[in-house]
């Protein structure tokens, strides 16, 4: 019986279920994750052309200065807005997980900064950081062994 | 023309997102993860480079890259240390965006109040 209830349930919520617009949203995240992308491809052409970055080191005060940007849009309450509307536009970039940093730190100072600020400012982030650090840990360990072993290049 | 080809792969690593949310019906945690690891695979298999290469920032500037630049310092030190230094290397390149996002959301939480 309370089997039957349950897949009643299920039923009924996903009738309820607003239908999400997919074409609405992966258009809109399309072209603001593309835009994001284009400022970046803008600060890095600034960096390579007006200070002494090349192609592989322009990528990290490009990255910086994108992050920066998102916490202070994040700070005065703008990014948010953008991200209701962009979805993965906005999350995606790596000015999402500046903005999941900093929407975390800002949220719980009520707590104190300590464990407030300091504990729960990778509340979001963390998982993108333990989960990529695991991953890289073991697709380098791989890679390594093999280059030892002398089958891979 | 990098400028055209950072703006359509850019936006279609946002959309590959948005799909893993929407079809997928991932919360945004899940799909950055899912993302970032297989930003590591890929790079594991030498295929990002190709891609940063291609599309500039529209490959550097998603969360991809930084699975792609963890794997990339890891294996950076292990080439000069051996295995100890994939420990030592796998921030090295990530270093400056994760420093900065930890610095400024500090002081952004010092200068703003929660709103809401």
């Amino acid at each position: 019986m309370s089997q039957n209830n349950k897949t009643h349930y299920q039923q009924l919520s996903s009738q309820m279920e607003p239908k999400r617009p997919l074409l609405i949203n992966c258009f809109n995240a399309f072209w603001i994750g593309g835009l994001i992308c284009v400022v970046g491809q803008c600060l890095q052409w600034f960096f390579i052309h007006y200070f002494d970055f090349n192609e592989q080191t322009a990528g990290d005060p490009t990255v910086a200065v994108l992050i920066i940007l998102a916490i202070l849009l994040t700070g005065l309450g703008v990014y948010d807005k953008f991200a209701q509307f962009a979805g993965a536009g906005t999350a995606v970039p790596v000015t999402g997980f500046a903005n999941a940093m900093s929407s975390a730190a800002i949220e719980h100072r009520t707590e104190g900064f300590v464990l407030g600020v300091g504990g729960n400012m990778f509340k979001l982030a963390g998982s993108v950081i333990v989960y990529g650090t695991v991953a890289a840990f073991v697709i380098a360990l791989i890679r390594t062994l093999l280059a030892q072993g002398g089958i891979a290049p | 023309m990098i400028f055209l080809w950072a703006f359509i792969v850019g936006g279609l690593i946002c959309v590959i997102g948005q799909l893993l949310m929407d079809v997928g019906k991932l919360t945004p945690a899940h799909t950055l993860a899912a993302l970032v690891v297989s930003g590591a695979v890929l790079d594991g298999l030498g295929i990002y480079e190709r891609l940063i290469d291609f599309a500039g920032a529209g490959a550097t500037v998603p969360i991809t890259s930084f699975g792609n630049h963890l794997v990339h310092g890891a294996m950076q030190e292990a080439e000069e240390n051996g295995i100890i230094g994939i420990l030592t290397g796998i921030f090295e390149v990530t270093s400056s965006g994760i420093s900065a996002a930890i610095i400024f959301s500090f002081i952004a939480a010092l200068i703003f109040k929660p709103k809401g």
